[in-house]
C-alpha cells in the first residue's frame, strides 16, 4: 500500500530536519560554550602593573632567567643509566621541541592517561634516560619545563580535545563551571564574567595558562601551572587536591582549549 | 546552565571573606608567622620605627644632611617581595671625596637594614640599583657615608599592596 | 649550586665608567615563610658578595633578609685595564658562589677624552 504523498513528504521533512538538527547541535557542543571569544583572549600581562611588565621585558634581569639558564644546562647534562642527555636524542630544542608546549596536556599513548608537559618530561627521564625521578615542582623539573616551553615562544596554543582527550576536557570544563569552596565560587564567575574588575588592588585576569611556568613574585620562584591552580583552590577556600591529581590536568586541558590561539609567553613574571 | 551569583550575594560573600581574613590577621600575635601576617595590611605587630632609630646604628654624632641623594622606588609597589630600588649620590668619587658606604634601611621590616654597600673612588659613580623586600607600606631611608665622615640621606614612602588571596605557600 | 649572570657593555674603553648588572640565583630565604608543606623554611641569605678586580675589592654588598630573592645588583666601575672580574658570594649555609668574567678594556685613543 502506497503512503499518501503528503504523509510521505511530512515524514521526509520531519526526519530531514531531525538529522539536520542533530548535526547542528551535536557537532562540537563545546564550541558553543566559549564564554570568552577567541578574539577577546588576553594574556595576564594585560591585567598587571608597570613593574611586572618591566621585569618581564628585561631580557637580562627577568627573575625567571636564571631558571632558563639552568634548564639549558640540564638539557645538555648526561643523566641516568642511559648515559644520555636530552640533547643526545632530541638535539636542539629550537628544532625538536618547537610547538610542543602548544599542544599539551595530551594523551600519553602508552598509558592512555592525560599528561601535562611536566609529566611527559618526568616520564622521558625515567623511562628513556633511566635516571632518578624529578619530583613535581622541583627546581630541575621547573627549569627543564621552562626551557622546553620556551622553544614554542610566540606560537599559538592548540590542543586536541578529541578522542580520548574529550572526557578529560569535559571533566575540566565541568570543574571550571562548578562552584567550590567556602567562598562557593566557580572559576568562570571571576575569570569569564568579571575579568578586568579589581579584587582588592589586583585586577582579575582571564586566568590564562599561556605563560607558565611563570616566576611568581609572591612565591619568589618559578611555579608550574599545577601549583597555580592549587592556589586557586586555596583562594576560594576549597580543599586543595594532592599533587599529580587528575583534576589539575583536566582543568589544564580545558584552560588550554579555552586559550586557543593565545601565544606561549615565557619566561614570564606574575604577581 | 551556568552558575551566576546576584551582585548582592557576591558582595556579601566577598565581605564575609575579607572581614574574616582581617580578623585572622589581627588575631595572630606571633610576629614570626609572617606568612599570614604578610597578607594583612594592618601589620599591628610590626611597629613603625622613627627616623632617628633607623639611622642611629650608623650616625652617632657626625653631620647628616638631607641632600645630595636621589632615591627612587615605585610609589605603589605591586608586591612587597620584589620592589625595585635605585639611588644616586652626588659625589665626584675621587680619592679626596667619595662615598664609602651606602645603607638601605626599612621602617617596618623585621630586620631594619636591607643591604649595605661598600664603594670607593674605583667605582667612578655612586649609583646603584637592587630589589628590596618591603613588609607593608613604609618609609625607606637611603643613607650614604662620605669619605670625610659625614652623611647624606634621602627618604621615600612606599605603599605596598599584597596579593588578593590568602596564601600559605 | 647557584647560577649567576653578568651584563657589561660590549665595548669598554679605558677611562669609561661603565655599568655592571649581576643577577644571582638565590632563594634569600628570610626564615619567616613556609614551604609547600607548611614547614617554616630556615633563614638562608647571601651574607656578602664582593667583586674583585686586579686583586682589589672594587664592590661589596652585604644583603639581609630585606633583599629580594634572586637578587639583582647594579653598580659602576671605572675602567683602567683588562683583567678578570671575579665575583664571590657566601650565604648562611656557607656555600660559596663564584662567577668569573674576562673584562676587556680597550686602550684609550690619544685624542679620545675619557667618558664618565
Amino acid at each position: 500500500m502506497l503512503l499518501p504523498i503528503t504523509a510521505l513528504k511530512r515524514c521526509c521533512v520531519f526526519w530531514g530536519l531531525a538529522w539536520l538538527g542533530m548535526l547542528v547541535f551535536a557537532a562540537p557542543l563545546h564550541a558553543q560554550q566559549r564564554l570568552i571569544a577567541l578574539d577577546k583572549l588576553q594574556s595576564g600581562l594585560a591585567f598587571t602593573g608597570p613593574e611586572i611588565l618591566d621585569l618581564q621585558a628585561d631580557d637580562f634581569a627577568n627573575p625567571a632567567l636564571p631558571a632558563m639558564d639552568k634548564g639549558a644546562k640540564l638539557w645538555k647534562q648526561v643523566a641516568g643509566k642511559s648515559d644520555k642527555s636530552c640533547q643526545s636524542c632530541h638535539g636542539e630544542t629550537s628544532a625538536s621541541m618547537k610547538g610542543v608546549a602548544t599542544r599539551y596536556p595530551a594523551i600519553d599513548k602508552a598509558s592512555g592517561q592525560l599528561f601535562n608537559l611536566e609529566d611527559r618530561i618526568r616520564q622521558c627521564r625515567q623511562k628513556n634516560q633511566k635516571a632518578s625521578e624529578w619530583p613535581l615542582e622541583s627546581d630541575e623539573l621547573l627549569a627543564m619545563t621552562l626551557f622546553v616551553t620556551s622553544a614554542s615562544n610566540g606560537m599559538p596554543i592548540k590542543v586536541s580535545v578529541e578522542g580520548k582527550a574529550q572526557s578529560h576536557f569535559e571533566a575540566g570544563q565541568k570543574i571550571f563551571m562548578t562552584r567550590q569552596g567556602q567562598m562557593n565560587l566557580a572559576c568562570t564567575q571571576c575569570h569569564d564574567q568579571r575579568y578586568g574588575i579589581k579584587l582588592f588592588t589586583d585586577k582579575l585576569s582571564q586566568g590564562q595558562p599561556n605563560a607558565y611556568p611563570a616566576y611568581r613574585i609572591e612565591w619568589q620562584r618559578l611555579a608550574s601551572l599545577e601549583r597555580r591552580l592549587r592556589f586557586c583552590y586555596t583562594g576560594v577556600k576549597a580543599e586543595v587536591p594532592a599533587w599529580g591529581h587528575k583534576d589539575m590536568r583536566d582543568i589544564s586541558l580545558y584552560l588550554m582549549w579555552r586559550a586557543q590561539g593565545l601565544s606561549i609567553e615565557v619566561p614570564s613574571v606574575r604577581k | 546552565m551556568l552558575p551566576s551569583l546576584s551582585r548582592r550575594d557576591y558582595l556579601i560573600r566577598f565581605l564575609q571573606t575579607t572581614v574574616g581574613a582581617w580578623g585572622v590577621g589581627v588575631g595572630l600575635t606571633n610576629a614570626q608567622d609572617m606568612s599570614v601576617l604578610g597578607r594583612v595590611q594592618d601589620l599591628s605587630d610590626a611597629r613603625l620605627r622613627n627616623f632617628e632609630e633607623m639611622v642611629a646604628p650608623y650616625v652617632v654624632r657626625q653631620t647628616m644632611k638631607h641632600e645630595g641623594v636621589t632615591l627612587s622606588l615605585p610609589m605603589l609597589a605591586d608586591n612587597g617581595h620584589l620592589v625595585p630600588l635605585s639611588l644616586k649620590v652626588d659625589s665626584p668619587m675621587t680619592e679626596a671625596s667619595h662615598v664609602t658606604h651606602i645603607y638601605l634601611i626599612s621602617q617596618r621590616n623585621p630586620v631594619p637594614l636591607m643591604a649595605m654597600f661598600v664603594l670607593g673612588p674605583w667605582n667612578g659613580r655612586a649609583e646603584l640599583s637592587m630589589r628590596v623586600r618591603l613588609s607593608g607600606t613604609q618609609m625607606v631611608v637611603a643613607l650614604a657615608r662620605l669619605s670625610d665622615g659625614t652623611f647624606r640621606y634621602e627618604t621615600q614612602e612606599v605603599v605596598v599592596t599584597e596579593a588578593a588571596c590568602i596564601d600559605n605557600g | 649550586m647557584t647560577t649567576a649572570r653578568l651584563q657589561v657593555p660590549n665595548r669598554i674603553i679605558e677611562g669609561d665608567v661603565f655599568k655592571l648588572r649581576l643577577l644571582v640565583q638565590h632563594p634569600m630565604d628570610s626564615g619567616f615563610l613556609r614551604d609547600l608543606e607548611g614547614v617554616l623554611v630556615k633563614r638562608n641569605v647571601i651574607r656578602h658578595l664582593q667583586c674583585i678586580l686586579h686583586d682589589k675589592e672594587v664592590f661589596r654588598v652585604e644583603p639581609t633578609t630585606g633583599t629580594s630573592a634572586n637578587p639583582l645588583f647594579e653598580f659602576y666601575l671605572r675602567a683602567t685595564r683588562s683583567g678578570e672580574l671575579y665575583f664571590r658570594w657566601v650565604d648562611d649555609k656557607g656555600y660559596i658562589g663564584e662567577l668569573r668574567h674576562n673584562l676587556v678594556v680597550e686602550p684609550a685613543n690619544q685624542s679620545q677624552a675619557p667618558k664618565s
